[in-house]
């Protein structure tokens, strides 16, 4: 077993071997732009796009058409909400979305608020972090042109019923957008039977190459339009301008069709490996709280509190793993996990949390370890924490009069 | 984030980690900060005639929160209770070489040894501590 351990899944994932092999050949040798109409390099490079885009599209049961490729989910987030809301503003203005969703899609929705370009409403979750499907039905009103919830949420792994709220997007004659970062190529997604009309997602998620992505538009049943974000050569049936990075591209084909075929093994092994861990953590370490859905969720994620200690601290102690905190001390904005505070998770437990984030290439040997160091210093930690001393005590935390700063 | 290696020193062998009985003789404490904050410190001092002869932490924080209490701790040992009044939040920052993140660890770390002070004060003055 080698250190340190990738544990941090949801962030990224590392690219597997057969990817980088498909794409070589496209660097150096095959080096041709898509969009040259004339002559052999180019002919070369778009058979390979193509060829790309129908491995893609089998993955999620599109058809390769209906495929548009991006520079990753963050673009294709936009260029749904922005380029929906832009071509459809003469029906309405409004957007429906959920207070979990990734800041690809928040901050997207916040800024055309803040520009006056929409009006939004944000549908709060369970506790477990799922949106009911009602409380989109009833948060449609006539000016409503788009519903963007997400499939998987990337802290949390909680899946969303989708295909519900797909259905009552039909129903209502409403645009459906679905952020499926996290799903896609780990869950079955397809976007016939969930009713999708318009899907970011993206390859280094799936052991794929940084630096691409795409954004699924449906072409029938309704034909979905958009208004580019990037104008230019008018590349992907003019929804986004720009050369296609041919290399990437075949990477991610190769990742989707990689997915395709070992999804099945993939997620056996991810959920043994996953129960393992959860069961061994709880089991040795009192007052650990799973956060997400018990069952509904992403194969290979785990997101639990550990009480009176904190999350940093905790990912300090286990240096030679990398994983994830929802403690503000890690976030850029030095507030703790905004998701976890919408599922009712206590301020202080949201600043205890870790997520683990397994992939396709961790090994048992790994979550043997893992489970060792978790437990060695979630105890070492709560020696050392004043607040574990205190509940030890008797004391009720919650009745103690603290000098907030 | 990269830490010094003076913090990732006082993480990894905590000084002084421990706890005094609050009631004992010549034992001041102070506990500061909000679990809801992601940091709460206790920091307890040992008195013998004006002088700090031991002291001991818990806390609850990231490892600068901890770093900075533990190496209060060390600081605090030895010194008269006038020389602890003049320990200053940009001394362990200058020691711990922390980012600017995380110069609130130092400050709850002087406040710790402030309220830990005065709670020696308080008793040695006779006042009964009795909380209402």
């Amino acid at each position: 077993m080698k250190l340190p351990i990738f544990l941090d899944n949801h962030s990224t994932t590392p690219m597997d071997p057969r990817v980088l092999e498909t794409m070589l050949p496209y660097f150096v040798e095959k080096f041709g732009n898509a969009a040259s109409r004339n002559h052999a390099f180019g002919w070369a490079a778009e058979e390979a796009v193509e060829n790309a885009r129908k491995q893609i599209a089998k993955l999620i049961k599109a058809d390769p058409k209906e495929i548009v490729f991006t520079s990753g989910a963050t673009e294709s987030d936009n260029l749904a909400i922005k380029g929906v809301l832009e071509m459809y503003r003469e029906k309405g203005d409004h957007i429906i979305t959920s207070s979990t969703e990734h800041r690809a899609v928040l901050d997207t929705v916040k800024s055309l608020e803040g520009r006056g370009k929409a009006t939004a409403t944000y549908l709060s979750v369970d506790k477990f972090g799922m949106v009911n499907p009602e409380d989109v039905r009833n948060a449609i009103t006539e000016k409503t042109v788009l519903i963007s919830i997400m499939l998987a949420n990337n802290e949390i792994g909680t899946i969303n019923p989708v295909k519900e709220i797909g259905k009552i997007a039909k129903e209502k004659g409403v645009l459906f957008h679905c952020d499926a970062t996290q799903g896609v190529g780990k869950i079955p997604v397809d976007v016939q039977d969930m009713g999708i009309d318009l899907m970011s997602f993206t390859s280094h998620k799936m052991y794929g190459p940084k630096g691409v992505g795409a954004l699924y538009v449906r072409k029938k049943n309704p034909r979905v339009r958009i208004v580019a974000q990037m104008d230019g050569g008018g590349h992907e049936r003019g929804m986004r301008s720009g050369t296609l990075p041919v290399p990437l591209i075949v990477g991610f084909g190769k990742a989707c069709e990689l997915c395709e075929q070992e999804m099945s093994k993939d997620t056996a092994r991810l959920i043994a490996m996953r129960d393992r861990l959860e069961a061994s953590i709880m089991k040795a370490l009192e007052e650990s709280y799973l956060n997400g859905h018990p069952t509904n969720r992403l194969p290979g994620n785990l997101n639990i509190s550990f009480a009176y200690v904190e999350g940093e601290s905790l990912l300090m102690g286990m240096k030679d793993i990398a994983l994830s905190s929802g403690s503000a001390c890690t976030s850029a904005t030095l507030e703790p996990s905004y998701v976890l505070r919408a599922l009712g998770v206590g301020t202080e437990l949201a600043h205890s949390s870790i997520r683990f984030g397994l992939g396709r290439f961790n090994t048992n040997d790994e979550i043997d370890y893992t489970i060792k160091k978790v437990i060695e210093i979630v105890t070492k930690l709560r020696e050392m924490s004043p607040l574990y001393e205190m509940a030890k005590e008797g004391v009720d935390l919650k009745s103690v009069q603290w000098a907030a700063h | 984030m990269a830490y010094s290696d003076k913090v990732v020193d006082h993480f990894n062998n905590p000084r002084n980690m421990g706890s005094f009985k609050k009631d004992e003789e010549g034992v001041g404490t102070g506990m500061v900060g909000a679990p809801e904050c992601g940091d709460v410190m206790k920091l307890q001092i040992k008195v013998q005639n004006d002088t700090i002869i031991d002291a001991k932490f818990k806390t609850f924080g990231c490892g600068s929160a901890i770093a900075s209490s533990s190496l209060a701790t060390e600081w605090l040992k030895g010194k008269t209770i006038e020389e602890a009044q003049k320990i200053k939040n940009t001394d362990i920052v200058q020691e711990l070489n922390l980012p600017p993140v995380k110069i609130h660890c130092s400050v709850l770390a002087e406040d710790a040894i402030k309220a830990a002070l005065a709670d020696y004060q308080k008793k040695s003055d006779g006042v009964l501590t009795d909380a209402k």
